[in-house]
């Protein structure tokens, strides 16, 4: 602690804080144009200055110490009247026209004058140059003439996000922030992430869409969760009246600090769509829909299920719940499924993606979660990321494992493709698709012949490590290198750096669980982190990235065919008794229902005769579309509840219109098991309902009254009751940064590390031994290439969303094919042509992308437009365990059309 | 220039190499320098000297070797006059604006030239000979105003003169 004096008055600093910072901390206001908190490297606006006695010259606050005894004048006639010098050459260089600014109102340019006294700048300066207004981006427009060099978007560009675009051009009066070399931003490397526009002080950057819509005074702040990716980023919503402005990411809040990616920030306004689902619809004799009014919509579908049920039996209807949607929908769904239709047949989009996750850490620690946190990322010494394409998938968390990077951090990454993360890599190991058994039993191995491994964490934490190791002595670097293409050197070289470099933490997605070893690839990579005595501490763990906002939460819910929300099981006679009771019934259906795959084929062969689809668009999102429409088409009756027509909508008997995110109150749980708010902003468009309601109303129909009447009274009167974990959450205790679960009380802070100190759930953890198996279908002379799949930055899973937010279909407008350069330059395929890919399953035209980035016999592709999309060509072949399907291996051909 | 063996192949031979040869050579060259920090300038240098200017595909080029932010990189090629990202003529003038030089006379060096040359400050004449320049002082202030053409002085210069050294047509040492 030490003792200064700010303008006569005496307060207290910490040792090492700058003078602007104990002045902030002490309520005395110092204007500052650059100055960042936790990057602040450049000095570069002078605004701050103060005099401090005892120095010469006037000092600026953010980059003075505080010493004790420092008397320091922040506002003598000295002091300001360089402010004025400063702030007055700011505002006669440029165009700083305030009467149409977007910024009026919330300029830090016009606030210093507006301080300073400033009512029109004193010089003329003739500006050699201008520098005109760049709006050759989608979302952000550049205006350097009201740019005032002050560097922040330079520095949020290189050392918040680490995306590298924005830099500074020329010199001297001339200078100038630049894209790259001096492109427009719209042709530059810039990923339109909106980081330089949260962070510019003044007009110079702005967002396209918020243009003309609002004066800043007229807006109001709502803070919210992200709907897109598993980070769960804290958004504040700029309201006016009914209306999203902009939106911005909330600075010092857990997980994202303030930084959002393009679509967190600007992939907001398809709630607003024309499109929208407005009222109920039953379809026609012809094939057609009609308008419907909610009773008629409602008695349709709740007679229907009666009477498949009475007929044949409750398993023969099933339910698909939504990871997309609220925790309080979710657990609602399958509450309709389970105590109301009595079935057993209830699951989620889980299983297409991280189920593996949960079945495999549920096997090897007793958790199925992120066992740490997003915010460790940065502060770790080592990050081994396999099989996660982050820039581009989770944009957010990859800026956090860049600054890991750049604090000096070990980066390997391991990958099929050379994806952007690689570029910032000590070590990218470019493996075969679906080697990673192989490939981490032969780092297992090195590991334990070099004497790497913790000896103690396994001897005192661990079970069955000389099973593993027999097997993984099977795996020598040789073996790894023949399956895994990575040279053994380099297999050795990731093995000393995991077995020397403490703590690490593991980061994997889609790339471990989308393979029929799935689930045996997520418990090798807890094998390999148990090994290296890398859990239950800070900056370690077993780190999966959930592909959804709430598959997180849709998981714990419950909305799975084999647990009860809490991941409770229906096995245990008091935990069915206790579910049985609260839901008002004799019992709960005591025995796994079916996995997404087995209903749709359950249509087919008429074991699954009613289907209720909530907001899942399976038609484009499962594997083999030509078989799941089949399937849809020969379903006996098939409801949908969503906010858009689908192409699964297409086959449903009643469509029912879903309130979508800002449209109803509720919670989704994001990767690392945070609990977040989500607000209620606006109405749903017409008659549409929130989805908890939508449940609700069938189970009356059949003689339930179910008690709760909004999100807060389904999660605090009956999830926080029914659920150990969440007995500590609470809606009054969620208005900030939310909790981790678990959670067991109310006094409890939640859990930011699981399995703290080596005592894993289940007690010791389980060290598995695995033996590699090749995908289901590899590569042959009639389909010499391998087909991955997943999704690109600009757009979210099958566009419902993200194709009716205005911008992104111009940032990915089409379905592309990712090819290696040498197979492009063999077959005489240029960037940007036509080619054609086919499976066994089907066949598309698509644009071809050639890239250096792509190994050869790879081809890469997304499922976004139904045009081209990946599923025409993937594999029924599914994860022997969860039945997650494969999704990043079939074998497939190409040609140049 | 305290050369060692590597960097005394990275002299200009423009016009005698193909692109692939000039690569070849730059890629040399960050090799030798690519683990020593601080050695953009150095590379950049090089590479001008190798390519003859530092266009956009260049400084990309060079800034995926290096694992650096090509706007970092551009900034470094946009500060400096010495390096240029257009093509540049057979001989470059450089008008010394230094204040000796400028009092002098200098301003009206430069006005003939840009009239005599028809082209203006930072630009090359369509037939590629020449390209002007205007340049910081140089040091010879006691021979203001001086020009230099290939980095040799032309000192204590005029309108007359200045036309004259052009019409000689011998530059150089």
């Amino acid at each position: 602690m030490i003792n200064l004096t700010i303008d006569n008055k005496k307060v207290q600093g910490q040792e090492g804080q700058t003078v602007l910072q104990v002045a902030e901390a002490n309520g005395i206001h110092i204007p500052t144009l650059c100055y960042m908190e936790g990057v602040h490297e450049n000095f570069s606006c002078r605004i701050c200055v103060v005099e401090v006695e005892g120095m010469r010259n006037l000092q600026p606050s953010c980059s003075v110490k505080a010493a004790e005894g420092m008397v320091v004048r922040t506002n003598n006639e000295k002091v300001l009247s360089a402010r004025r010098t400063i702030v007055n050459l700011m505002l006669s260089n440029g165009a700083h026209n305030c009467l149409s600014c977007e910024k009026n109102g919330d300029c830090q340019l016009q606030d210093a004058a507006y301080e300073l006294g400033i009512e029109a700048p004193k010089f003329i300066l003739k500006s050699e140059n201008d520098p005109g207004i760049d709006d050759s981006s989608p979302m952000i427009i550049r205006d350097n003439r009201k740019c005032i060099l002050c560097k922040r978007c330079v520095i949020a560009c290189n050392k918040i996000v680490d995306n590298d675009v924005l830099g500074l051009a020329q010199r001297g009066s001339e200078t100038v922030v630049v894209c790259d070399t001096d492109k427009p931003m719209g042709e530059s490397s810039c990923v339109q992430c909106g980081e330089c526009v949260q962070r510019c002080p003044v007009g110079a950057l702005i967002e396209k869409k918020s243009v003309g819509k609002a004066r800043s005074w007229e807006t109001t702040k709502v803070r919210t969760t992200c709907p897109y990716c598993g980070v769960g980023c804290q958004l504040n919503l700029h309201m006016k009246g009914e209306e999203i402005v902009k939106v911005t990411g909330v600075e010092g809040a857990q997980p994202n600090d303030g930084r959002l990616c393009v679509k967190g920030r600007f992939g907001y306004d398809f709630i607003y769509s024309d499109e929208r689902l407005t009222t109920p619809l039953i379809k026609q004799a012809d094939g057609t829909f009609r308008e419907a009014s909610w009773d008629e919509a409602l008695d349709l579908v709740a007679n229907k299920f009666k009477a498949i049920i009475a007929k044949y039996g409750p398993e023969a209807v099933a339910g698909v719940s939504c990871a997309r949607s609220t925790n309080e929908n979710s657990y609602q769904m399958q509450k309709l499924v389970r105590a109301v239709f009595q079935s057993p047949n209830i699951d989620h989009c889980a299983r297409v993606c991280h189920a593996p996750t949960v079945s495999g850490l549920m096997k090897s620690f007793g958790t199925g979660g992120m066992t740490n946190s997003i915010q460790e990322f940065a502060n770790t010494k080592l990050l081994f990321c396999i099989g996660t394409n982050m820039t581009e998938a989770h944009p957010v968390a990859s800026t956090f494992v860049k600054n890991g990077a750049r604090n000096g951090a070990k980066l390997i990454v391991c990958d099929p493709r050379r994806h952007r993360l690689a570029d910032y890599a000590d070590i990218f190991a470019q493996m075969k698709v679906g080697s990673d058994v192989a490939f981490l039993n032969a780092i297992m191995n090195v590991l334990i012949n070099e004497d790497l491994y913790d000896k103690e964490f396994v001897r005192d934490h661990c079970e069955n490590f000389e099973e593993l190791k027999a097997c993984v002595m099977k795996y020598p670097p040789e073996r790894g290198e023949e399956i895994s293409g990575v040279p053994k050197e380099t297999i050795i070289e990731i093995a000393r750096m995991l077995g020397t470099v403490k703590p690490a933490m593991l980061i994997y997605t889609l790339g471990i669980t989308e393979h029929t070893c799935g689930t045996d690839n997520v418990i090798s990579v807890a094998n390999l982190q148990m090994l290296l005595g890398n859990i239950g501490k800070e900056n370690t763990g077993v780190n999966p990235l959930r592909g959804q906002n709430n598959v997180q939460g849709a998981c714990d819910m419950g909305a799975l065919p084999n647990v009860l929300p809490g991941y409770q099981s229906f096995t245990d006679p008091a935990v069915n008794a206790k579910f049985a009771k609260a839901w008002g019934v004799d019992s709960i259906p005591a025995k796994n229902g079916l996995m997404i795959a087995q209903m749709l084929d359950g249509l087919l062969d008429k074991t699954i005769r009613g289907l209720f689809l909530f907001g899942e668009n399976l038609v484009q999102a499962e594997p083999d579309i030509a078989h799941v429409e089949k399937c849809m088409a020969a379903a006996e009756f098939l409801v949908s509840t969503d906010i858009f027509m689908t192409e699964t909508t297409r086959f449903a008997h009643v469509i029912l219109p879903a309130a979508s995110w800002c449209e109803d109150e509720g919670t989704y749980t994001n990767c690392e098991r945070r609990i977040s708010r989500v607000r209620k902003i606006k109405n749903a468009p017409g008659e549409a309902k929130p989805d908890w309601w939508i449940f609700k109303q069938i189970a009356k129909r059949f003689g339930h009254e179910w008690a709760s009447n909004s999100a807060r009274e389904i999660w605090d009167n009956e999830l926080a009751v029914l659920c150990p974990s969440f007995a500590g959450v609470k809606y009054y205790r969620l208005d900030g940064d939310g909790i981790q679960w678990p959670c067991p009380s109310e006094d409890h802070p939640g859990t930011q590390i699981l399995h703290k100190d080596g005592n894993f759930t289940r007690g010791k953890g389980l060290l598995v031994p695995l033996e590699w198996t090749p995908p289901a279908e590899v590569p042959d002379a009639e389909y010499p290439f391998v087909l991955s799949t997943g999704r690109r930055l600009y757009h979210y899973h099958t566009r419902t969303q993200t194709g009716r937010a205005k911008g992104l279909n111009d940032l990915l407008p089409e379905e592309y094919a990712d090819i290696s350069d040498i197979d492009a330059g063999r077959m005489g395929i240029a960037d940007g042509e036509k080619i054609r890919v086919w499976s066994r399953r089907g066949s598309v035209e698509v644009t071809a992308r050639v890239s250096e980035r792509i190994q050869p016999g790879l081809v890469w592709m997304a499922f976004h437009y139904r045009e081209g999309n990946a599923n025409w060509l993937t594999n029924k072949a599914y994860d022997r365990v969860t039945m997650t399907p494969e999704y990043k291996a079939c074998a497939v051909n190409i040609s140049k059309l | 220039m305290n050369m060692n063996p590597e960097e005394r192949e990275t002299v200009c031979k423009c016009g005698q190499e193909t692109e692939e040869q000039k690569y070849e050579r730059l890629d040399q060259v960050i090799e030798i320098y690519k683990s020593k920090p601080g050695s953009l300038i150095q590379i950049l240098h090089m590479a001008q000297g190798i390519f003859g200017h530092i266009p956009s595909e260049l400084q990309e080029y060079i800034a995926g070797k290096l694992n650096m932010p090509v706007a970092k990189v551009h900034g470094v090629v946009s500060f400096y006059t010495h390096f240029s990202m257009v093509p540049k003529g057979e001989h470059t003038i450089q008008v010394c604006m230094g204040t000796a030089c400028f009092v002098r006379g200098g301003k009206e060096i430069l006005e003939t030239l840009t009239d005599e040359l028809g082209i203006g400050v930072g630009e090359t004449t369509p037939d590629g000979k020449f390209t002007l320049e205007v340049t910081r002082c140089i040091g010879a202030c006691g021979l203001a105003p001086a020009v230099t053409i290939d980095n040799v002085v032309y000192q204590m210069m005029d309108s007359n003169k200045i036309k004259q050294v052009l019409k000689n047509g011998e530059f150089g040492a």
